[in-house]
């Protein structure tokens, strides 16, 4: 079985593989919501991270919950805990991020029983120095609260050795990435995102093992078709692989990304350091930033216009999870910046289930249109 | 809840004054520029008492401004519009499309002249994808600096809260040099420690006015709290507002003691967690005709006030000012002066953690002698609506009555208000309350 193959089943029996964890290790299973939950201190104490996702499928229980204006992707992701769906997990944790997966944690703790949680403040003056030793301190006292839920103490070996997999996770996956920038695409879209949502939800170790495969096989692998426009697509939480696949069969190929199951969760490194946990929320205060905890535009904006550009993207796809607010201050700006560079945006709203018909006509008008500027 | 008792009943004798303070805070936003004041904006939960280091300025809050605009149709929906135009989303913070709308059509609300132009932003992060986003798109627009204090710690009651509280600290101290270098001003620390001391004093005054509303009748209303809390809200800082509410609170006193009521037809009394809809205010006219008296609205008590919930007990009392509590040290210096604020707003209900703030609903409501809540699911405001089921839920299991209803505090478009009226008569009817016959 490739890489790939191997990813995508892992994604399928998500819940069967931490499952499966559990009993090899004898470890805990800790869900976390948010890409700013620092998953190798959690790694570190001996914990499976694993990130809570929706499965798209159409819901009603969170309607006694969750006001139907709280975005798709947190009543989605609070269904899961609802019916039971994650009831191996030994812990749950948050970071401070936006208001709506806020919901879906507050309610998780309320009403689905839980061994351990923990919501760690997230200091969101990313620019103000003060921010680094606020998440220092949130940082001690999660850590605290782990190795009194476990008995574990995390030593400082523990916290090199996650540090160390972590970042080779990263780096792995950067050099996937670069794969991308070749005019003779090895890998879609949707695999790539495949590879990142199972780095979500696997052991470092094991996944580390399947980005090296990957990388060993890429030099040799083909697309079984023609790439198409080559495509950016940028916005809130994103898991839904059918989608993309759906959208590359129209055309295209998504050659890069910009969202928290794609670059921006694993672009930054933790620089090392000798205190270990104020290397850890320096990476976590600096790292690509997600407009739910940054007002600062700029950062995020030059960004994204040096990874289209380092990536020679012909068209973008701005999307956003319905009533993501956090996103959607930043798409007019982002549209705005593509304008300028003359590069196409085609703007999509995500609910929990997709509109394929609806959003297929406007995808391929799209397309159509921007072939006849780029080709 | 059947006798029907008719109370005394006369405006209050400070309204006019009350008036006066409220549109000379409104005048001062479009003539302060002028002279030389500063112009800053900001949200309702700014410390502002702190810009008086810099000299005379005028604050500008985005909230009141975007709910004055809220409750006037005409206006508002062209500035809808015009947002909208720019590409941004409907479903976003309706006050901030009312306010950002105008702005985009350079039209002042309170007197149709040009929108002013702000020397800087300066906010409190209190709502993720509100205040700092709404004032970047501000800064960008305008060509101002902006900067803001991240300070939302009501949302972790774990661990040691040390390091938020010095995170917090931190940026108020780095705000002063900040705004010295934006506005090549000297910060004086004693004007400054001054205002917040007014500030403080007339936040705990505004919160003891609101918790005499538990007396039977109530002797204001939801109504004439809306009417007055720009003062506090606006002018917290000056010692004039603190004469004004000094006179109020002895003029509620008065009323208590003689029985004298907002609504002469009082018989259920009604509370609410957060906002109304700003162009339905009607609504509480409306349900005076069934003797509903609406006695206040939490968010207002502890925005522009502050309350001591002694959770325990439960029971809730008129706040002291810093200075005054034990073990909290005289404000001497600037660094006094940040750390005193940041303590205190970590202390501050408003940045109660929702396990205890549930609590909080359910002592305010018993304290006010309340019948039942009244809760908006509020379609303009995320962080006010994410948790209300469960507010709904905790305070049902507590025995309270509650009724629901959707609907938009900043957007008229966005609220069916036949539904809603119908709604709160059936309510009221499952409660015994019926249409008053002569009012
Ligand atoms: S940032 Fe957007 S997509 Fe993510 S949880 Fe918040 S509202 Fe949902
Ligand atoms: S959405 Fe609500 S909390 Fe946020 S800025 Fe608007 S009114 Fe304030």
């Amino acid at each position: 079985m490739s890489a790939i193959e191997k990813f995508e089943e892992i994604l399928e029996n998500r819940h069967q593989y931490a499952k499966d964890w559990k009993q090899r290790t004898g470890g805990k299973v800790t869900g976390w919501l948010c890409t700013y939950v620092p998953v190798e201190l959690l790694y570190a104490a001996g914990m499976l991270p694993v990130r809570i996702l929706g499965t798209h499928e159409v819901q009603d229980v969170t309607d006694r919950y969750l006001f139907p204006t709280v975005c798709p992707f947190s009543r989605d992701a609070l269904a899961q805990g609802l019916k039971g769906r994650y009831d191996y997990l030994d812990g749950l944790t948050m970071s401070r991020t936006c208001s709506h997966v806020q919901g879906t944690f507050d309610n998780w703790r309320n009403y689905v029983p839980i061994p351990f949680s923990h919501y760690i403040w997230l200091p969101c003056h990313r620019e103000s120095p003060r921010a680094v030793p606020c998440l220092r301190g949130e940082l001690l006292d999660l850590k605290q609260a782990i190795e009194k839920f476990t008995g574990v103490t995390v030593s400082d070996e523990d916290l090199d050795k996650a540090i160390e997999l972590y970042n080779t996770n990263r780096r792995l996956m950067r050099q996937v990435y670069e794969f991308r920038k070749s005019d003779d695409l090895p890998i879609t879209g949707a695999e790539a995102m495949e590879m990142v949502v199972a780095s979500q939800l696997m052991d470092v170790v094991e996944h580390n093992k399947l980005l090296e495969d990957l990388l060993a096989e890429l030099p040799n692998r083909k697309l079984d078709r023609e790439a198409g426009l080559r495509l950016m697509m940028i916005g809130s939480e994103m898991d839904d692989i059918v989608f993309v696949r759906m959208l590359e069969e129209l055309g295209c190929t998504v050659v890069i990304d910009e969202h928290c199951t794609g670059s921006r969760y694993f672009w930054d490194d933790v620089i090392p350091e000798e205190d270990r946990l104020g290397a850890i929320a320096r990476r976590y205060i600096t790292r690509w930033p997600c407009p739910a905890v940054s007002s600062e535009f700029n950062d995020r904006g030059d960004r994204i216009m040096q990874h289209a550009k380092d990536w020679d993207t012909q068209g973008v796809l701005l999307y956003q999870q319905k009533f993501c607010d956090p996103h959607e201050f930043d798409i007019p700006s982002l549209a705005q910046n593509f304008k300028e560079l003359d590069i196409p945006t085609l703007v999509l709203e995500f609910d929990v289930t997709i509109p394929f018909g609806q959003f297929r006509t406007r995808i391929e008008a799209f397309l159509e249109m921007a072939e006849l500027e780029v080709f | 809840m059947t006798t029907n008792v008719k109370y005394k009943s006369k405006p209050l004798d400070c309204w006019q004054w009350g008036k006066e303070l409220r549109l000379e805070a409104y005048q001062d936003l479009i003539s302060g520029h002028e002279q030389g004041k500063l112009l800053v904006l900001g949200c309702a939960a700014t410390p502002y008492g702190m810009l008086a280091g810099l000299g005379d300025f005028v604050f500008l809050a985005g909230e009141p401004y975007g709910a004055s605009i809220a409750a006037d149709p005409p206006f508002s929906i062209p500035c809808m519009e015009a947002y909208e135009a720019k590409g941004y989303s409907r479903d976003m913070c309706g006050y901030m499309r009312n306010f950002l709308g105008s702005m985009y059509l350079d039209k002042y609300y309170f007197t149709g002249g040009s929108f002013p132009k702000f020397d800087f932003a300066w906010s409190v992060r209190h709502c993720p994808a509100g205040h700092p986003k709404w004032h970047q798109l501000v800064s960008e627009y305008q060509g101002i600096p902006m900067n803001y204090i991240d300070d939302e710690t009501m949302l972790s009651n774990e661990g040691d809260p040390q390091h938020r509280i010095d995170y917090v600290a931190g940026q108020y101290l780095d705000t002063i040099e900040w705004m010295e270098k934006v506005t090549g001003r000297t910060y004086d620390d004693e004007k400054a420690i001054e205002a917040m001391r007014n500030y403080f004093r007339n936040e705990a005054l505004w919160g003891e006015i609101c918790l005499l509303n538990g007396a039977v009748p109530a002797p204001l209303d939801i109504k004439s709290l809306f009417a007055l809390m720009p003062i506090s809200m606006l002018r917290r800082h000056e010692k004039i507002a603190t004469q004004f509410l000094e006179t109020l609170r002895d003029e509620v006193k008065d009323r208590i003691a003689n029985q004298i009521a907002a609504v002469p037809t009082e018989r259920y009394r009604m509370n609410m967690l957060t906002p109304p809809p700003w162009s339905f205010l009607k609504i509480f006219r409306y349900l005076e005709n069934f003797g509903v008296v609406f006695v206040g609205t939490y968010v207002y008590l502890i925005n522009s006030g502050e309350v001591k919930f002694l959770i325990d007990e439960g029971k809730v009392i008129p706040a002291t000012v810093p200075e005054e509590r034990p073990g909290w040290p005289e404000m001497k210096n600037r660094e006094d002066m940040c750390r005193t604020i940041a303590r205190w707003r970590a202390e501050h209900p408003f940045q109660s953690h929702l396990d205890t703030r549930k609590k909080e609903y359910v002592i305010l409501f018993r304290h006010w002698n309340g019948d039942a809540y009244l809760l908006l699911l509020n379609r303009g405001c995320v962080p006010m609506t994410t948790s209300m089921y469960d507010f709904q839920r905790d305070l049902q299991s507590h025995g309270i009555a509650v009724a629901m209803f959707e609907g938009n505090f900043a957007d008229c478009r966005d609220i069916d208000e036949t539904g809603v009226l119908d709604r709160l008569e059936a309510f009221l009817e499952g409660q015994g309350i019926h249409e008053l016959k002569e009012a």
